[in-house]
């Protein structure tokens, strides 16, 4: 058990955020027990209320959970004061969000770049290595529009291109393509997939549509809080991403 | 970077982020800019008015070569309500540290202007020649003797009439029933020495006594009579111990302070007073309107700043972009209102009563640069208040 912790980038055991309202005891995310490796891709799925994006903000450091544990690169969550947790996330975490993504004041180029300066380690090849990675994901042309200049896809590509930019241990993903027409979202899941293969990175991405799991290396299924069910088989995950299709 | 070694680091990040967007929105933060810009120019023109219109009642006593004001006692300290013989102008010359006395007489006198122009209502004041209450002569003679036919003119009189050195006032005034002119020559011409928000003309105290207005009881009174007594003490002497001694020796003597007298000049405390109110409630506008603005700005700004929170940036480097941001904001509104004061102040005659004073100008400039960084207080707060979760939509 102690070599396989070694291996993986993130590891949950037993998590739960259980929230007391007038109506009762919601419990939110109720004993879920994950792990993703470095180089993997997991699309953590469910419908509405699921759990999901819940789950997504205790893995970002966003949120303490009730009870469990959350181990990325090898640092227990629950240990870190505040501002380790952010700079946690600042190191080692990379977003992207549904919307309102990108600072709305800075380019495209500035919004990437954005990553390496809060981390202080903007330099010229740092610099370079921005422009590079917005190249790459066809944004070439782009690098001095502001977000309201770009399409929805755009943005969702520069976010990406931020989320990717500083090199981090897990890549975070909140519905990247809640507001994209089909094809575009298909693009969008594509590339990131890719990149976070190339760059061996831990990539998490929330979403309900269910399509987009083609592109992923194994299928998390949340209902009521709970992990109810694993995909890991290739052609299961295309079975299941074309039933949801069709 | 949360350490003490990342406060360079969190600072610049911080001034990035705000200088770009305000660079970005640069029409809307210009809007608010010329906003804060107007209150600067009412702030800077309603300490002007104030220091204008206390220099018109104060000038010459603000200039005097002085230190103590005898009054009549009981009199409340108003030069006009106080009456002091000469005899008792000798008794204070004759007490131990006064180096020098002289008595000053207060009257309005109308100055009859060459052609169709309007009289001008001039004050005139009886002062000792070569004693404390003659004003040095910028150009010109001091008076000559206490009989002469002559007068000193404040700048101020002389812009308005015109008369220059050696001319000839004309004054009219009223003695008695009947309307009396006299012709004064204008000995010399000193700097601006007004009295009672008035242009003014100093005349030899006898010359004065001769020509002011009065009743007519006074037309056939035989002693000249003044309104106070100037008292410049002796190098080294205590103005209390003065004072005093002066109330002991001299009877029916009350003294005050040059401070005093001003204080005491009609409607002068309540004058600055409402003036200063009306200051402080224009700052404290800008407080509301820059507070207001910064909120609306941060309302907007919730989900924006939950991303920035949710990738790492800290609580300080909001805080500090949201503070230079406001800081940046009110000091180009403010140097924009300071420069359209200083633009509509060489466009008005010197008549209007609006002085910009360095120090009362820095005061309220100040106060303007302050009021911007307390007004974005609330905003401030609140923005570092918002949870990185907004940026999933969540809160905890």
């Amino acid at each position: 058990m102690k070599n396989k912790e070694t291996t993986y980038a993130l590891q949950t055991d037993a998590v739960q955020k259980i929230y007391e309202s007038e109506f009762g005891t919601i419990r939110a995310v109720d004993g879920v027990s994950l792990a993703v490796q470095a180089g993997e891709f997991v699309a953590l799925v469910g419908p509405s209320g699921s759990g999901k994006t819940t789950m997504l903000s205790i893995l970002a450091a966003l949120l303490q959970p009730s009870a469990g544990r959350v181990v990325l690169d090898g640092q227990d969550l629950a240990q870190m004061t505040d501002k380790e947790r952010v700079a946690l996330r600042r190191e080692k975490i990379g977003f992207t969000f549904q919307a309102n993504n990108l600072v709305p004041y800075l380019n495209a180029l500035e919004n990437v770049e954005l990553m390496l300066r809060l981390n202080n380690r903007l330099d010229k090849a740092g610099k370079m290595r921005a422009e590079e990675l917005l190249a790459r994901l066809g944004l070439g042309e782009r690098l001095y529009n502001l977000p309201g200049q770009m399409s929805g896809g755009q943005q969702q590509r520069v976010a990406i291109a931020r989320a990717l930019i500083h090199n981090p241990s897990l890549v975070l993903a909140d519905e990247p393509t809640a507001s994209l027409d089909t094809e575009r979202a298909y693009q969008v899941v594509k590339t990131f997939a890719g990149l976070i293969h190339e760059q061996n990175r831990a990539g998490i991405m929330v979403t309900h549509d269910l399509r987009m799991c083609e592109y992923v290396d194994r299928v998390l299924l949340m209902k009521d809080g709970q992990l109810v069910r694993v995909i890991k088989d290739e052609k299961e995950i295309k079975a299941f991403a074309q039933g949801a299709g069709e | 970077m949360e350490n003490e070694s990342g406060l360079k680091e969190s600072v610049f990040l911080s001034a990035y982020l705000a200088v770009k967007e305000i660079w970005r929105n640069r029409a809307r933060f210009l809007m608010v800019a010329l906003v804060i810009a107007l209150i600067t120019l009412l702030v800077l023109f309603i300490a002007a008015l104030g220091e204008g219109l206390g220099n018109g009642n104060r000038e010459y006593l603000s200039k005097l070569d002085a230190e103590l004001v005898a009054f009549q006692a009981k009199s409340d300290f108003l030069i006009a309500a106080s009456r002091m013989e000469r005899g008792r102008l000798s008794s204070i010359r004759r007490v131990e540290g006064v180096a020098d006395a002289g008595m000053v007489g207060t009257a309005s006198v109308n100055l009859i202007l060459p052609g169709d122009a309007p009289v001008l209502k001039a004050a005139l004041l009886g002062v000792e020649p070569g004693h404390t209450g003659e004003p040095p002569v910028l150009e010109g003679e001091p008076l000559s003797t206490d009989l002469a036919d002559e007068v000193i003119i404040d700048r101020n009189t002389a812009l308005q009439s015109g008369l220059q050195v050696g001319d000839v006032a004309q004054i009219r005034v009223t003695q008695g029933t009947r309307d009396e002119f006299y012709n004064l020559r204008v000995a010399g011409i000193t700097d601006g020495q007004q009295y009672g928000l008035q242009p003014t003309m100093f005349a030899p105290f006898f010359t004065w006594d001769k020509v002011r207005p009065k009743s007519e009881a006074e037309v056939n009174g035989s002693e000249a009579v003044g309104n106070v007594i100037l008292i410049k003490l002796a190098e080294g002497a205590d103005a209390d111990i003065v004072a005093q001694r002066l109330v002991t020796q001299v009877k029916n003597t009350d003294i005050a302070s040059v401070q005093q007298a001003i204080q005491a000049l009609p409607g002068y405390s309540a004058q600055q007073s409402t003036l200063n109110t009306q200051g402080v409630f224009t700052l404290f506008i800008g407080v509301l309107v820059i507070g207001g603005f910064f909120q609306i700005q941060v309302l907007q700004k919730v989900p924006q700043i939950g991303v920035l929170k949710a990738i790492g940036a800290s609580n300080r480097v909001v805080a500090y972009a949201s503070v230079i941001q406001i800081v940046v904001i009110t000091m180009i509104g403010v140097l924009i209102g300071g420069l359209l004061a200083f633009v509509f102040s060489l466009t008005f005659p010197p008549t209007v009563p609006i002085v910009f004073n360095g120090t009362t100008s820095l005061i309220a400039i100040a106060a303007l640069l302050l009021i911007g960084p307390i007004g974005g207080l609330v905003s401030i707060r609140y923005a570092v208040k918002i949870e990185p979760l907004k940026a999933l939509g969540l809160s905890s």
